[in-house]
């Protein structure tokens, strides 16, 4: 199959920036070329793909990623919490500054996949691949294909504190691409932290595998770096009675597109999914996020909140398919925009697909500007516009923060936006 | 206290006249009463007097304690001492009841020079007169009037007034929606307010509130206008005889 000339260019552009990754083992490689295979059939996303409407990827699919100065590295909110820190510095994980390995095996992705044997061979790219359908997500496919950095963990039980991974600049040009295997055996938790300013551009992949009766917990930070550009990919795998918990606070950055791809295939299933967004000025954040139900009594919630002001852009492109044996399925999602003025722009595309018979699925999706009422009865009381319009925003986005499951968390999360927002 | 002279406002959007030359004084210490039937413009003069959008003042003069409230921003006006109970008090999730209180109260007193009320007075004063009206710990913590009831909106008006200490009371339709017992409880939180240095302008439909709370001066308004000013034996007059009368007698 040939692509259209444009689309070919960006894919042979986009493929041009990255070195090819060493050999490693047979399956590794085998895994590597599949994806390379799947990305060249699909081709880079152009403005004409149906799920890139809202978003251009010019800037994801260039040959060279754009230059981006290096911002002094923000406190965050998980400065304060107790946890194993994986730190990468420019995409390359640095073993100095993370912390040493204890209750929890972790390993370096190259050593994985030189390796012969290890627990998630099975995963890696195998996530990725499945949830290709029935919706391309290439940059994902070529992250498999080139990637020579990431971590794998695999959780055999309980972990008595997060692991957080930091991921550092230095290097104004780091153009990078992380891809991480996080594998939970049955009965495991695990609670990922995620922050820093990651690269120039960055395109990262993640694939969380939760079998029956795991708990996964995500908390991921995108902070002040104005000129942020790049690209995350989460594809989970949920078991019976799992729980997958995804949390995003967003400020700033020109280009950021946030996928989660979820698949429920044991009974009883719970995923979550939540963002909160504040954009100001050159600011386009994307959340596109696709959960598939296939099985019996699983919940899906989706609660995406963004404030936007002086010409800022957020869209949200949220799906939940219900295939023709998920009965009892139970699927929420929520999209809203408050518009601080008349140059923003809230863009939602929500989408319902469901072929069983016995399920429960809502939406909404409400876009408008400050509810005056509630700000004049502030003000009544001798709160000033501003200090009231604040009041509202943060409460508008506590709805999003309120999907944290841990309250000492989700805490730390509304002192780091109040500090953000600042 | 509050003065008002020959106000008159109309609605922005629809360039209709609501206030037609609106003449009251409230001295301090007193409590008048306005009534009128539907549509009269009590609640707007309310509106006005608060700063809410929408409406222009097209003449007149509206002042507290000789300054000039038409000048001020709705915040401003509240740090001068202005206070505007709801008819319809705002529901606002997400916004802590307690944080709205404290900001609310740290506010007005940052915009007088006084010192801000830290965290621990704060909720001692807050429990206090919380207490008073029956306020418990609950609502204190839920967000601002989100699920509360009809009395017990009105009551975390009043509560907002004990806190913030005002001049000049404004009590728009405050026995809309209450029942008996809830009324009383209301009444007795606004008696409790009373005091030489605090005026009262209380608008309401009914005499019923006015046995709660006794007002020294009654007015009468209809079709933008205070038409007739008397005792409290003029909100009997219009209890026994509705307000015909009273219109006719005025045209």
């Amino acid at each position: 199959m040939t692509l259209p000339a444009q689309k070919q260019k960006a894919t042979d552009d986009l493929l041009g920036a990255y070195d090819a990754p060493t050999s490693a083992s047979r399956w590794a490689n085998e895994a590597r070329e599949a994806a390379l295979g799947r990305y060249q059939n699909m081709g880079a996303p152009t403005r004409r793909d149906e799920y890139w409407k809202y978003t251009n990827p010019a800037a994801l699919t260039a040959g060279i990623a754009t230059e981006n100065p290096v911002a002094p590295t923000d406190v965050t909110a998980f400065d304060q919490v107790d946890s194993l820190k994986l730190v990468f510095v420019d995409g390359r994980f640095d073993v100095h500054r993370s912390d040493a390995i204890q209750g929890v095996q972790i390993n370096q992705l190259a050593d994985v996949l030189a390796a012969d044997i290890h627990a998630c061979k099975d995963l890696f790219g195998e996530l990725e691949a499945r949830g290709q359908k029935p919706v391309h997500r290439p940059l994902a496919a070529l992250n498999t294909a080139m990637a020579k950095e990431g971590v794998v963990i695999h959780v055999k039980g309980q972990l008595d504190r997060p692991v957080e991974i930091q991921y550092l600049r230095e290097d104004p040009t780091a153009d990078i691409l992380i891809h991480n295997v996080i594998k939970l055996d049955k009965d495991a938790s695990l609670t990922l932290l995620e922050s820093g300013a990651i690269g120039a551009r960055f395109n990262i992949v993640s694939e969380i595998d939760v079998p029956d009766n795991a708990s996964f917990h995500h908390i991921r930070l995108q902070g002040r770096e104005t000129q942020r550009a790049g690209s995350n990919h989460i594809f989970a795998r949920l078991g019976a009675e799992s729980l997958f918990k995804s949390f995003t606070l967003a400020v700033n950055g020109t280009l950021t597109r946030n996928e989660t791809i979820i698949e429920l295939t044991g009974d009883n299933a719970n995923a979550h999914v939540a963002c909160a967004a504040a954009g100001d000025g050159d600011f386009h954040h994307d959340d596109t996020v696709f959960v598939t139900h296939d099985a019996v009594n699983c919940e899906s919630r989706q609660v995406f909140k963004k404030v936007l002001r002086n010409g800022a852009t957020s869209c949200f492109q949220g799906k939940i398919l219900v295939k023709p044996d998920a009965q009892k399925t139970d699927g929420y999602q929520i999209s809203q925009g408050l518009l601080l003025d008349d140059d923003s722009n809230f863009l939602a595309k929500p989408e319902l697909e469901i072929y069983a018979d016995d399920v429960a699925c809502s939406h909404g999706s409400t876009c408008g500007g400050a509810d005056e009422t509630a700000l004049f009865y502030l003000m009544s009381r001798g709160i000033s516009r501003d200090q009231a319009q604040d009041m509202l925003v943060l409460a508008f986005l506590d709805e999003a923060i309120q999907e944290i499951a841990d309250e000492t968390l989700a805490d730390a999360i509304r002192g780091q936006l109040q500090a953000w927002l600042r | 206290m509050l003065k008002i002279t020959n106000l008159h406002a109309s609605l922005e959007e629809e360039d209709k006249q609501i206030l037609k030359g609106v003449n009251l004084e409230v001295p301090t210490g007193k409590v008048h009463a306005i009534m009128g039937p539907n549509g009269s413009g009590k609640s707007t003069l309310s509106y006005i007097l608060s700063g809410k959008d929408g409406y222009e003042v097209t003449d007149g003069s509206a002042s507290l304690d000789g300054v000039d409230l038409l000048e001020l921003e709705p915040e401003e006006r509240a740090a001068e001492g202005l206070f505007l109970a709801f008819q319809y008090p705002v529901e606002i999730p997400g916004v802590g009841n307690m944080t709205f209180l404290r900001t609310a109260l740290n506010s007005q007193r940052k915009a007088r020079g006084e010192e801000e009320l830290n965290a621990a007075d704060f909720l001692k004063l807050v429990r206090e007169k919380a207490k008073a009206l029956k306020i418990d710990a609950d609502m204190l913590k839920r967000p601002v009037n989100v699920g509360f009831s009809g009395g017990e909106k009105k009551r975390n008006e009043i509560l907002q007034m004990a806190m913030l200490e005002p001049k000049m009371c404004i009590l728009d339709e405050t026995d809309s929606g209450l029942d008996v017992d809830a009324m009383k409880l209301v009444a007795e939180g606004v008696n409790a307010l009373r005091s030489p240095d605090r005026a009262f302008l209380v608008i309401t439909h009914y005499q019923r509130l006015l046995d709660h709370i006794k007002p020294d001066v009654v007015h009468i308004m209809a079709d933008g206008k205070i038409i007739k000013s008397g005792g409290p034996e003029l909100a009997l007059q219009v209890e026994d005889e509705g307000y015909a009368d009273l219109l006719e007698g005025a045209a």
